[in-house]
Parts: C-alpha cells; structure tokens; sequence
C-alpha cells in the first residue's frame, strides 16, 4: 500500500533557496540578512527560542512576508520573491491547525483542490488517497470541532498535502499537543516525510523533535543563524555555549586551570580512586528509566554543580561522595578551542 | 427541596414576566385591538395587505430595509476586518467617531443628508459645476438610503469588530497556501466566520431600518415608507384604527424577518473557533 502511495504522492520537491533575506518590523530587526540552502527533498528544522527568527524565515519562504530590499527567494533557481504564496504552491501546517470550522474533514481536505477547479472525481480520488495515507479515512465526515487535536494535525497535514506541494512549511505543528501524542505524531510525521521525498522545513523551540526530523538543523538565535549542521554535528560539535546549551544540558567547569565541557551522558560513575573528578550528589531527580544527579565537584572554581544522568539500578543517594570519569573519546569540539 | 427550587424560579422569572406583560403584551394587544376598532372593523387589517398604496409602501420599507441592512453590512464587515486588525494611531478615536451617529435623532441625520444632496447642498454645487446640471437627490429614497445606512453602521460595526478579534489571521493564511485567490479567502473563510455576527448585526439594522421616522420625516413628504404612512394616517387623516392596524403589521413583519435570520443563526456553525 505505502509504496503504491508514495508514487502518486511524491511531490517533486523543491530547491530552495534564500539570499540576503533580512526582515524589520518598524524598528524591530526580527531577521539579519541571511543566506540559506535548502536541498530538494531535504527535511530542515529550524530550532530556537521564541523571537529567533525562525518563524519569519519560514514566512518569507512561504510567502507570507516579503524580505526586505535586497534579499530575494528562489525556488528551484526561479526567483519567488515577490510571488503570493497563492501562486507558490506550498502547503503549509500550523500549531493551531488553522482547519476551517465551516467545513467538514472531507471539504478541509479537498479545498485546496477545489480552488485549483479539480474535477469532482478527481478531488474526491486524491482527497480519499490522503485520508487513507493519515488513517483518518472514518473522519471524513466529521465536523472540525469533533476531532481531538491529534485528529486534527492529521487532517491539516492531509489538506496541506493533497495538492502537492513543492515545499511543506511546518509551523510548531506539534506544540500544542500533550507529550504522548507529540511522540506518536512525530513518528507518523517521520514516516510521512521520509516516504514522501518532500522538501521540508520544520520550525520548533523543541530540540529533541529537531534532531528526529531534521536532515539538517539551523539554530536560530537574535535573527541569526548560530549553526547549521546535521543533528549529531549540532548536538556533538555546538558552534557555541548557546547551540550547545539550546540542544541539550551542557556541564562547562574549570578544575585545577582546566575547562572541561561535557554533555551529562558523556561520564561515568567511577570508583574515586580512579575519577577524572570527585564530587557530593546536591541532588537526585529519579525519572524511572535513568536518574538525574547534580554533583558538586571538589576543586571546581565555580560553585555551579553539573549535572549527569546514570541507570536507575544502584545509583548513589542524596550527599554520597562518588568519582566520575569523562569518557575518553566524547569531549566536545570546543574543549580544545 | 424540588418545591422550594421552583418557587426560587417563579421568583426569579418574575420580573421578565412582570415586563414582558406591561411593555410588550399588554400594549401589543391594546394596539391589535386598536386596529379593528375603525369603521370598516377587522377589515382594516386585510386592507393592509389589498390596498395599493399600504401594499406598495410596505413593499418600499422592505425593500429600502433589506438593501440598506446589505450595504451597511458589506461596508462594516470590510472597516470592521481592517479596525480589528491593524493597529495605528487615532485608532480609539477613529472607532469612536464611527459610533457616533448613534447619538444623533433621525431629524439631525436627515439634516446631514439635506447639506450633502439637498437643493443648495455639497453634491449639488459641485455636479453643477462640472456639468451645469444640479444632482439633487436628498429628497428621494436615495436621500433616505444613505441617511439609513449612515445611521447603520454604527450599530453593526462594533458587532463585526468584536468577531473579526476572533478571527484567527492562520485561517486566511492556510486558505492562501492552499492557492486561494483573495476574494476566494474573504468567500470561503472569512464570511463563514463573521456570518454569526453578520446576522445579528444586520437583524439589529433591519429592524431599526423597518421602523426609522425621523430621518424620512425629515428628508420628504413624498418618501412612501410605512411609518411615514403610519403618521399620516394618524394625524392628518385621523384613521386611528388604520394607523394601528398598520403599526401591527409593521411590528408582524420585522418579527417574522428577525425570527427568520434567528433560525438561520442556530443552523449555521459559529465559525470563530
């Protein structure tokens, strides 16, 4: 079924690219002049804290903003820039959902369709096609304030998609969603953009749904670009204290005139005798599989504790003394900047 | 406790009831009464409905009512969309100065209109300057038109503002990505959306429409609209009974032009999410 799916689904994706794209609100600089690649059929997730950047870099791709003078949008090498984004062919996916109250999950689905003057047969194939690809095909009769959230992302991003984009903009789709369901709809939304081949853009605050969609990350910061890389570059080698604080806990203290930076998973619990450092457990969070220790290391200048994660089985208790050891070959980049 | 429940309720309902019988029913049915009391009895009622002249100026009301209450509806559903959504400044004082025709009786409307279409009015002057001839139009239905829709607005544009902050901007902005052209948006979204408010707006401004006198008053002796009638029959030609006979229909009409747009609402789907 999937494979007789994808061939008719398959969008061609498209190139696009952004050059010199900077963006004022008044005397508000939301968006530095930037220069940005995103390959066909690529999956790019741009990560950052709210007022980064990255929804109005996802809106000028879009089309719902126009750059300001001198930065120019290309699609596949054709330049978009001052084309509406009525003409541009995207589907786009919201964190409200954006569904149409007026109509039902059929019509949401086939609206799209319906204003590109399908035929009645055939929106009603493609719009059927899609339901079956999100599963909601029992749905479609259903009024849009009967769904559940989790129905209703579906439903958007079976709209968005049913006329074939060149490009899916993704816009927080899954934030307002509880945690349970955020997973599930991950997964199906990996599952969606991988068979697809679709060119993605993936805009999140939320660093782990970032490293399980992105092809490539861009992490955003004061309307710049701080990094952009493949999730394991940006997670192992963070260009700075902010990418490596933003796409996870990052322990930074100097013992005896040397700094050390380490991700909380990158040391061991060691004998003493044997430990890179020794310290005093301040604090023990148990969150079932593993639990989280802060650790006052002896000797460190700074008083901040770091923080590691060690398996929930025999671990320490609250004031133990215990020795950790960084393990060799996972001290980050900059350690040796 | 069931009985001390209902007694609390018949207390409570007391003073609608109280009301609805001394404002509403009681002069409602003295009025009915009223109206078949003439010499021709409970003919006068049928007369409403066979007469030429009752026939064709009820006609006119319903006419003049239902275009300006569409005229006033299209041009506050654009000026409220755009207030709601944009911010700038003198924006308060522009909202508030939209309201102010409310405060103005219908005779200080009809005055207005008279300085713009009457025979030494603004419209006037300038047309007989560009092409000799004076476009005179305050004393017409033209000249009730648009003191109508003037005196409308105010009363539907804050209704329309309120659902238009309702509105979620994402809802245009999905319809656009998914290649709707802009009246396509404003047919298929925003409509949909304000039609809750644009129904109880627009009955508001009918109704008020139905039964404004102080601007056709005003403005003309040969502008035919019912309360117009209404006050003829009344004082110049004495026909108590017709007036009332009339009055009733009048009320009867809008009743039933509200009722109808009442029943419409609960059918539609409130579509501000």
């Amino acid at each position: 079924m999937s494979t007789a799916l994808t061939q008719k689904t398959a969008a061609a994706g498209a190139q696009i690219t952004l050059t010199r794209c900077a963006k004022s609100f008044r005397t508000h600089k939301a968006l530095q002049p930037l220069d940005l690649q995103i390959n066909a059929g690529e999956t790019l997730a741009l990560l950052g804290p709210s007022g980064c950047g990255k929804t109005t870099t996802l809106r000028i791709i879009a089309g719902l903003e126009t750059p300001d003078d001198g930065g120019t949008v290309m699609y596949d090498g054709v330049d978009v820039t001052n084309v509406p984004i009525e003409r541009r062919n995207v589907g786009m996916v919201f964190q409200s959902y954006a569904l149409f109250p007026n109509m039902n999950v059929l019509e949401n689905v086939k609206y799209g369709l319906r204003v590109r003057d399908y035929s009645a047969s055939n929106a009603n194939s493609r719009a059927s096609e899609m339901l079956a690809m999100m599963r909601i095909e029992d749905l479609a009769q259903r009024r849009i304030n009967e769904l559940s959230g989790g129905q209703r992302q579906r439903v958007a991003l079976a709209r968005a998609l049913a006329p074939q984009p060149r490009v899916l903009l993704l816009d927080e789709p899954l934030a307002a969603l509880d945690a349970r369901l955020r997973d599930v709809l991950r997964v199906e939304i990996d599952r969606l953009l991988r068979s697809l081949g679709i060119t993605a853009i993936y805009v999140t605050h939320d660093q782990s749904e970032a490293m399980a969609l992105g092809d490539r990350i861009a992490v955003m910061n004061n309307g710049v670009i701080a990094q952009i890389g493949t999730p394991e570059e940006i997670y192992f080698h963070p260009a700075d204290a902010f990418v490596g604080d933003f796409v996870g806990t990052m322990n930074s203290i100097e013992h005896n005139g040397k700094r050390f930076t380490f991700r909380p998973e990158d040391i061991d619990l060691v004998d003493p005798t044997s430990a890179t450092f020794t310290g005093t457990v301040t604090q023990r969070l148990f969150l079932g599989d593993h639990v989280q220790l802060a650790v006052s290391i002896d000797g460190a200048s700074s008083d901040a504790p770091v923080t590691i994660r060690v398996r929930a089985r025999n671990s320490p208790s609250l004031n133990d003394k215990i020795g950790l050891k960084l393990q060799p070959l996972t001290r980050l980049a900059r350690d040796t900047h | 406790m069931l009985r001390k429940d209902n007694k609390l309720h018949l207390l409570l309902i007391a003073p609608v009831a109280i009301s609805f019988l001394a404002f509403f029913l009681i002069p409602l049915a003295r009025l009915f009464l009223i109206g078949g009391s003439g010499e021709n009895g409970w003919l006068a009622y049928l007369s409403a409905f066979t007469e030429p002249r009752y026939i064709e100026s009820m006609l006119t009301t319903l006419l003049l009512s239902t275009l300006v209450t569409a005229v006033t509806l299209a041009i506050s559903g654009v000026a409220g969309v755009f207030l709601a959504r944009n911010q700038f400044k003198g924006h308060a004082a522009l909202t508030a100065m939209l309201t102010l025709p409310l405060a103005f009786p219908g005779v200080v409307i009809g005055f207005m209109i008279i300085m713009l279409g009457g025979r030494q009015g603004l419209v006037p002057t300038v047309t007989d300057w560009i092409s000799g001839e004076r476009i005179v139009f305050a004393y017409s239905l033209v000249g009730l038109f648009i003191g109508y829709v003037y005196f409308s607005i105010p009363r539907t544009i804050l209704t329309v503002m309120a659902a238009a902050e309702k509105l979620d901007p994402r809802l245009e902005e999905a319809a656009r990505s998914l290649g709707a052209k802009p009246l396509q948006v404003v047919a298929h979204v925003v409509v949909p959306a304000l039609y809750p408010a644009f129904l109880a707006a627009g009955a508001i401004c009918f109704a008020t429409a139905m039964g404004a006198f102080g601007t056709a008053f005003t403005l003309a002796t040969k502008i035919n609209v019912l309360p117009m009638v209404i006050y003829t029959e009344f004082t110049m030609q004495a026909n108590i009974a017709m007036a009332a006979a009339l009055s009733f229909v009048l009320g009867l009409i809008t009743w039933l032009a509200l009722a109808l747009a009442r029943s419409l609402t609960g059918a539609g789907v409130a579509a501000a999410a």
